[in-house]
């Protein structure tokens, strides 16, 4: 089965290309055929699993060469896959939570005329996300990581005929294209420091070039984290990205997309092991997106952008721990598997709760859908309690380590650091407390026109499947140190470390403060009434609710400027270059204008020419001038 | 009589020559212009030739009266084929050089 991997990425590419090749005729089974790709390559995922499983853990690493890709030069590229445990955890959540997806969107998108082509896109999103965690090179990493910036535009994009979704796609693949070029960077200093790009030539060589170089690659691969996994300073696409059908959505925040970012700083970690300054950038980045995502998500009133707020915030958390080193890059894969359970799963009610609403996502018009709702209410309670980090649930087993290995270090770190963990669950426990009591509980808030009913069970299934994940997968991975000891042959085996507070102590500070923000967004938004209305807004919260204009400041700070700096450049090539060049031309002409005046034809005036010219010279040997 | 009144008298003499060119608009006028500058050039090189003692301004002279000669041949048959072609001998009238 180990040697079937490449049939994970062809068989959703091939059903995808089929898809959009055989246009109208697919209509009626298309969907079923997306499904089925998807499908597929969940059981060939697992039975490599099953196969690794049985292997040692020494030799769970299977590298598999397909076909010669570039040869020129100093460059040779190996069409390659590596299947290891951690491409192995990716596979089987890409593969899982994306054909739940799939299933989901049959249901959701049926009255979608274009249907056929959403499966096929989602299709190439799954293809090009399995060819990103599968490549064994960065250059073949490069081609999925691209595959998913297209997939995701062309997603988010779906409903292009309204222009704001339009933009929003824009805004997402103008916003990765950033991040890309520092992915392109990456590879080009690596290509210099080490002649090759292939995982093994990297990882072999990293002790032999200097620091500084090392961190050069490691911040470059950061700034291609960021764009991806929606991170500060270029997390500004994902709200927007919410324009997209809610499938995408589930599907761009839980499996692909922006784990991406955290796959590549893990999968990258014999670069970041040997760089403290990248590192600790990281870490910032982790902390500063953490925070700030959370924050965003207290104020969002759009139930879809306070989870996309909560997704920017906790892919903050796995950041935060991939930047940790050694200690934390099991832990951000761990997070980064729960919390793509949870968040697809609540993802998925959330379109749940929009199909029973007429599309409604303004939480304020909502209230007291749990009777209404049952199914999605308990799936997404589930889920609800498992980003909150309630033990036993999933997140509790993730979050709390990532909290714990904050706090490991030395000097101010692990107290900024964990103290932002610290606050960030807090806040975690806040947000989204508000969003499922303004959701689900209180009083109903919706219009007459309004008949909020359960949805279909071809809707419900797939929640039901992820809340069962939210519930019980984090306990069960953690048990025994199960995910930790199955990633070591990746991400390396770590010995104890003891925070700079007590575990307990931690623990404890961590359940308290998740009380505390339960309690305080059930007085606010459970037992009191909601206005309907947004109240005047305070000024913190007018910074939340507008993204802490990060939108002006990039317009501020970057769009400006630079359209100032072209305009000006323009102008200069306008004024200067093209000046100097027709300035000689309509000179010459004019002086040829000029001169023509002389080139009478009268034989009197040439005379008195060649007269004045004469006496010229004469006057001027006379006077000594020539 | 010192030589170089013929020099002053040269320089007339040319100025009456140019002003004839330039301001007259017969062609045969302008002709006598023309010679009346060579006449006035051959005086002064004489004059100055008699001034330094040596006879090299009068070889010059001579020279000049050679190329006047040409020139005359040259300058009347012109001023022969335009009156054939235009019957005018107005200076002013032929412009197709005009540039």
């Amino acid at each position: 089965m180990l040697d079937l991997t490449w049939l994970l990425i062809a068989v959703p590419l091939a059903s995808s290309l089929v898809l959009i090749l055989l246009g109208k005729r697919a209509d009626k089974w298309g969907h079923w055929m997306g499904v089925a790709a998807s499908t597929a390559a969940f059981v060939v995922g697992l039975g490599a699993l099953i196969q690794m499983l049985g292997l040692d853990s020494e030799s769970r690493t299977h590298a598999m060469h397909l076909f010669t890709w570039i040869s020129g030069g100093e460059l040779h590229v190996d069409a390659g896959l590596l299947l290891d445990p951690l491409s192995m955890t990716f596979v089987m959540l890409v593969t899982f939570v994306g054909t739940l997806i799939h299933l989901y969107s049959v249901a959701y998108m049926e009255h979608d005329p274009r249907r056929r082509i959403f499966f096929a896109y989602l299709n190439l999103f799954i293809a090009a996300m399995l060819l990103l965690v599968l490549a064994d090179s960065y250059l073949l990493l490069f081609v999925g990581w691209e595959g998913v910036g297209l997939a995701s535009y062309l997603l988010i994009g779906f409903w292009n005929h309204k222009p704001e979704y339009a933009t929003a796609a824009n805004k997402a693949f103008v916003v990765n294209r950033v991040g890309d070029v520092g992915l392109i960077i990456a590879m080009g200093l690596m290509f210099t420091a080490f002649g090759s790009l292939s995982f093994s030539d990297v990882f072999a060589q990293v002790g032999d070039v200097s620091t500084a170089q090392l961190t050069a690659i490691g911040l470059t691969l950061l700034v291609a984290a960021t764009g991806k996994s929606a991170q500060f300073p270029l997390q500004s696409w994902l709200g927007d990205a919410m324009a997209g059908p809610t499938p995408v959505s589930a599907l761009i925040h839980a499996a692909t997309m922006v784990t991406a970012g955290v796959y590549l700083i893990v999968r990258s970690s014999a670069i970041f092991d040997l760089t403290d300054t990248a590192r600790l950038v990281v870490t910032s980045v982790g902390a500063i997106t953490l925070v700030m995502g959370a924050i965003i998500g207290m104020a969002k009133d759009d139930i879809k952008k306070a989870l996309a707020a909560s997704t920017m915030s906790q892919i903050g958390y796995m950041m935060l721990a991939a930047g940790l080193g050694p200690i934390g890059y099991a832990f951000a894969i761990f997070h980064l598997l729960t919390h793509g359970f949870f968040k697809a799963g609540m993802f998925l009610g959330a379109g749940s709760v929009m199909h029973g609403m007429n599309d409604t996502v303004d939480m304020r018009r909502f209230g007291a859908l749990r009777t209404a709702m049952v199914v999605t209410w308990v799936t997404f309670g589930l889920g609800w309690l498992a980003i909150l980090g309630v033990p036993p649930f999933s997140g509790f087993w993730s979050k709390d380590k990532i909290i714990e290995a904050a706090f490991v270090g030395e000097g101010w770190q692990p107290w900024v650091f964990g103290l932002a963990a610290l606050i960030g669950a807090g806040l975690t426990a806040y947000y989204m407390s508000r969003l499922f009591f303004m959701t689900f509980h209180g009083k109903a808030r919706w219009t007459d026109e309004m008949h909020p009913h359960e949805s279909p069970w071809l809707v419900t299934a797939p929640m039901i499947v992820l809340s069962v994940g939210s519930a019980l997968l984090g306990w069960f991975l953690a048990s025994g140190d199960r995910f930790t000891t199955w990633l070591e042959p990746v991400t390396g085996h770590v010995e104890e470390h003891d925070p700079v507070m007590a575990v307990p102590l931690i623990m404890t500070f961590t359940l308290l403060l998740v009380a505390v923000g339960v309690v305080v967004a059930w007085l606010q938004y459970g037992r009191t009434e909601v206005p309907t209305e947004a109240p005047a807004p305070s000024l913190g919260t007018m910074l939340a609710r507008n993204d802490f204009y990060q939108d002006s400041v990039n317009r501020g700070v970057l769009q400006r400027p630079g359209t100032h700096l072209t305009r000006t450049l323009v102008y200069a090539d306008a004024a200067l270059v093209d000046g100097a060049v027709n300035g000689t031309g309509t000179g010459l002409l004019r002086l040829g204008e000029f001169l023509r005046r002389f080139q009478s034809g009268q034989v009197r005036s040439y005379a008195a020419l060649l007269l004045i010219a004469v006496a010229g010279l004469i006057a001027g040997v006379v006077l000594g001038v020539l | 009589m010192s030589p170089i009144a013929f020099v002053y008298l040269a320089t007339v003499l040319f100025g009456i020559g140019a002003a004839a060119v330039l301001t007259r608009r017969n062609a045969i006028i302008a002709f006598m212009g023309v010679e009346l500058m060579l006449n006035a050039s051959n005086l002064a090189l004489v004059a100055f030739s008699r001034i330094h003692g040596e006879i090299d301004g009068q070889v010059m002279a001579f020279f000049v009266m050679v190329v006047a000669a040409a020139e005359v041949v040259v300058g009347l048959a012109i001023i022969i084929a335009v009156f054939r072609a235009r019957q005018t001998i107005s200076l002013d009238e032929p412009a197709e050089l005009k540039g």
